[in-house]
């Protein structure tokens, strides 16, 4: 009886509660509402900045494991072992399909379209700055994906019942490439031409167009390797005829960069191998990058350092060490004469060749393999790494330890002694320099950027100068103007530290590979290269391959990482005592070979979109 | 402890049984079996009638079986496009590359296709740390959609999987270099093996061009 008379106090107030309107509408005191939101330009930036903070990297500063994925690097951390033991690439992965993100920024861009309180000089930079961020995002989908549905409205669903008018099929993956293109073109001249390396320029707009039209391009040309990866609809595969355009697109793109004077390939360090390092930890002085996502100490930080130092370095106890650079990659920068050549660890007749110093083995390479990999006896931040796996005797036997910088017994002495480095390589331990190498772009030389109070605010570079020039060498190249490409290449071969340029004649299919190979690697490129190519399923075929030979060749099969282990040599009275020997190795949890299958080039869309879209077409080969 | 029990005990009240009915059979040109990598080829399965569509993806096996335990109902069958080294056959009862199937008990069926080629009179033996293979290839798509061999290997695996991924051992040789579809040979020698085994997994495959899937002959024991 009690509770009947709640219950009838409840149902009288909720009728006679609702009286006095005023009472319940108030407004927010914790949230800004859209109108108030667009009468102020601070406040619309804010919305802005959260838009290009959601831009994805497939690889970057933020999720170092991703590097791990192919064969630029063994990742020295037990939790990403699986990423070398996988039989194959999943259909599924770096997929994306993110409609949410594009809504928000159809409804940013229509709101500010609509906008009168904001002036109309910041509007059209809003606006054009809203246009880059979307055509950033289909591009990032097209590459993954192929072709997507082409949203450029924020729709609305008007709860009848039927959501068939909100399905959209898939655009053809050149409308896309299209779209990502026109779309900057319109835009370029509200953009700023420099003052911002985070936020849209006219550059980075440009450099957009110049690397999404070699993608499509290339896409058009090498697709004809691959005619299976291709959808009747034209969603995934670009028509052959369709390559000159493009590449022309990305000729005049990249060129355009060039003449607006603002950028410049970064050279101020004597010291080649320094100065290439420097790109990416200089923030003060740097007219080489165009497009960044940066961090600031004190503000927003990332752990990548903290990931990736040396062991011996390292500024917290647990981790460091992750990254470790594959032999794969190091052998792959080319002598200073231009020339390619595996690391000498054994003579013609087998017999190991023994150097006076770990470093001599590097001698005479490429001056950027130094600013991206710290290999054994290099110093970072001043220090010498200790890396090294033991001693080897005369009989081939070697003594070592289980423990960093562990000490034994060496024959014929009472003396314990250390017997491996205090980076490693020690077979299965993590963090540490598992395969012998560490990796040092992008690693921050300042002293507490290791630690996880503060963090490192080296920032990912999304677009610098090189790669246009890349560009425009390459969609030179497949123009058939070897002069040109040649030009454009060499710039960049010259301030890495080439005293010897490369002719013409000398510019082939497999020296732009490679060139983008060492200029770039671990800059997110390796991946969409290798597809845009149509080589990932040729190199990462899944066949358990020994260490190429030839590195030069850009058809090599590379499906698993390599190391290498310094020895130091133990015989006393030799004179070969106490020098440097090396062994190439497979890392211990590396036991599969990565394989790539044609089903891959396109991830595969969930059967949830499929489902709530019936319009969507699969990808090809899954 | 009570609640140990309960939750182990508490399942089969609300559960549905298992499914039961086996479906299986074998991929196959005139009744002979095709012969695909693990993993690599699959068959899908559609039931309608259900508020959102999924498949249920069935491996092929090696040896170019299937099978799959499922709910009694109309299911249609299809092989991708795409999938493994053959084109497939139009069904009589649905008029395209779907297979209507309905489904009351445990049933086999074979599906027909029609491979770019077969392989014939294989032989393949071992001994002395070497296995030779010799085979003749038999092309069935000849007129339109006729494709060229890329590549024919020969493939040993300490396991009974065999293919490229496992091979400890490859002969390959190129489709140009082959003289005649039939007496190819191919030879490979083994390496040491670790630990020990006197006996290894062989079979020969052919890469077609333009197809990702290769065509295999059946896995043999061989001593070596």
């Amino acid at each position: 009886m009690k509770n009947l008379r709640n219950i009838y106090l409840v149902i009288f107030l909720a009728f006679a509660g609702c009286d006095n309107d005023q009472f319940l509408d108030r407004e927010p005191t914790d949230i800004l509402q859209e109108d108030q939101v667009w009468e102020n330009e601070d406040l619309v930036f804010s919305v802005l900045a959260d838009l290009y903070n959601r831009l994805p990297d497939y690889q970057g500063l933020e999720n170092w494991w991703e590097y791990a994925n192919f064969d630029e690097a063994f990742g020295s951390n037990a939790g990403d072992y699986w990423r070398h033991q996988n039989q194959e690439y999943g259909y599924g992965n770096w997929g994306m399909w993110d409609y949410t993100y594009i809504r928000d920024l159809n409804l940013f861009i229509q709101k500010c379209e609509a906008a009168t309180e904001i002036s109309d000089e910041a509007k059209a930079r809003f606006l054009a700055e809203a246009k880059f961020i979307r055509a950033m995002v289909y591009f990032e989908h097209v590459k993954r994906m192929g072709g997507v549905p082409l949203i450029l409205e924020p729709l609305e669903y008007d709860n009848s019942g039927d959501p068939s008018y909100l399905q959209f099929p898939r655009a053809k993956e050149h409308e896309i490439y299209d779209f990502v293109i026109a779309e900057m073109e319109a835009v370029k001249n509200d953009l700023p031409n420099g003052g911002t390396k985070s936020r849209a320029t006219k550059g980075a707009a440009l450099a957009l167009v110049s690397r999404a039209a070699l993608y499509a391009g290339s896409i058009a040309n090498y697709g004809q390797l691959t005619p299976e990866v291709s959808l009747p609809g034209g969603e995934v595969g670009i028509p052959a005829s369709m390559a000159d355009g493009y590449y022309t697109t990305a000729l005049n793109a990249s060129e355009e960069v060039m003449g607006l004077g603002t950028y410049e390939l970064y050279d101020q360090d004597p010291d080649k191998s320094e100065n290439y390092t420097n790109i990416f930890l200089n923030k003060s002085s740097n007219n080489e990058v165009i497009l960044a996502k940066d961090f600031l100490v004190q503000g927003r930080t990332h752990g990548f350092t903290i990931e990736t130092i040396p062991r011996s370095l390292r500024e917290e106890n647990t981790s460091g060490g992750k990254m470790n650079p594959s032999l794969n990659l190091v052998q792959s920068y080319e002598l200073l004469d231009n020339t390619f050549a595996e690391l000498p660890t054994r003579d013609e007749n087998g017999n190991p060749i023994y150097y006076d110093d770990p470093m001599d083995i590097f001698e005479g390479r490429d001056p950027r393999l130094f600013g991206t990999v710290i290999v054994p006896g290099a110093t970072f931040r001043g220090k010498e790494v200790d890396i090294w796996a033991g001693y080897k005797l005369a009989d081939g036997s070697v003594i070592t330890s289980g423990q960093l910088g562990g000490q034994a017994q060496l024959p014929g002495s009472n003396a314990t002694v250390q017997v491996v480095g205090f980076d490693g390589p020690i077979d299965q331990l993590e963090w540490s320099a598992q395969n012998g190498f560490y990796l040092r772009k992008y690693v921050d030389t300042s002293v507490g950027s290791g630690q996880r109070g503060t963090g490192s605010s080296v920032w990912l570079v999304r677009f610098r100068y090189a790669e246009i020039l890349l560009n425009a060498a390459e969609a030179a190249f497949e123009l058939g103007d070897l002069e040109k490409a040649a030009e454009y290449m060499n710039q960049v071969r010259r301030r890495a530290g080439f005293p010897i340029d490369l002719t013409p004649g000398e510019i082939d299919f497999d020296r732009i590979v490679h060139e983008r190979k060492v200029e770039l690697a671990f800059e997110n490129h390796i991946l969409w290269d290798k597809k845009r190519w149509r080589l990932a399923h040729r190199i990462w075929n899944g066949v358990t391959a020994d260490l190429t030979n030839n590195p030069g060749n850009a058809l090599a099969v590379s499906t698993r990482v390599f190391g290498l282990k310094p020895f130091k040599y133990y015989e006393p009275g030799s004179p070969n005592n106490g020098k440097w020997m090396f062994e190439e190795f497979v890392p211990a949890p590396v036991f599969n070979a990565h394989r790539f299958r044609l089903g891959n080039y396109y991830s595969q869309i969930d059967d949830g979109i499929r489902n709530n879209n019936p319009k969507i077409v699969r990808n090809p080969n899954q | 402890m009570m609640g140990i029990a309960a939750s182990l005990a508490s399942c089969s009240f609300d559960n549905y049984d298992e499914p039961s009915i086996q479906l299986d059979g074998r991929i196959v040109y005139q009744g002979e079996p095709i012969g695909v990598s693990y993993n690599d080829v699959y068959i899908e399965l559609w039931e309608s009638g259900w508020q959102r569509l999924g498949n249920i993806g069935v491996a092929v096996d090696q040896d170019g079986s299937y099978s799959s335990l499922l709910f009694k109902g109309d299911y249609k069958m299809i092989i991708p496009n795409n999938q493994g080294p053959f084109q497939k056959i139009i069904n009589d009862q649905s008029g395209n590359d779907t297979i209507p199937i309905n489904l009351t008990g445990s049933q086999t069926i074979d599906i027909e296709v029609m491979p770019y080629y077969m392989i014939r009179n294989v032989s393949i033996n071992g001994g002395n740390d070497q296995v030779s293979a010799s085979f003749d290839l038999d092309q069935i798509i000849t007129e339109d959609g006729a494709r060229a061999i890329q590549e024919v290997s020969l493939y040993v695996s300490k396991t009974a999987f065999v293919d490229n991924r496992t091979s400890i051992a490859t002969a390959n040789r190129g489709g140009a270099d082959l003289e005649s579809m039939s007496g190819i040979s191919l030879e490979v020698n083994v390496p040491e093996r670790v630990p020990a085994q006197d006996y290894a997994y062989a079979r020969v495959g052919v890469r077609i061009e333009g197809v990702e899937d290769m065509i295999f002959s059946e896995i043999v024991k061989v001593n070596l």
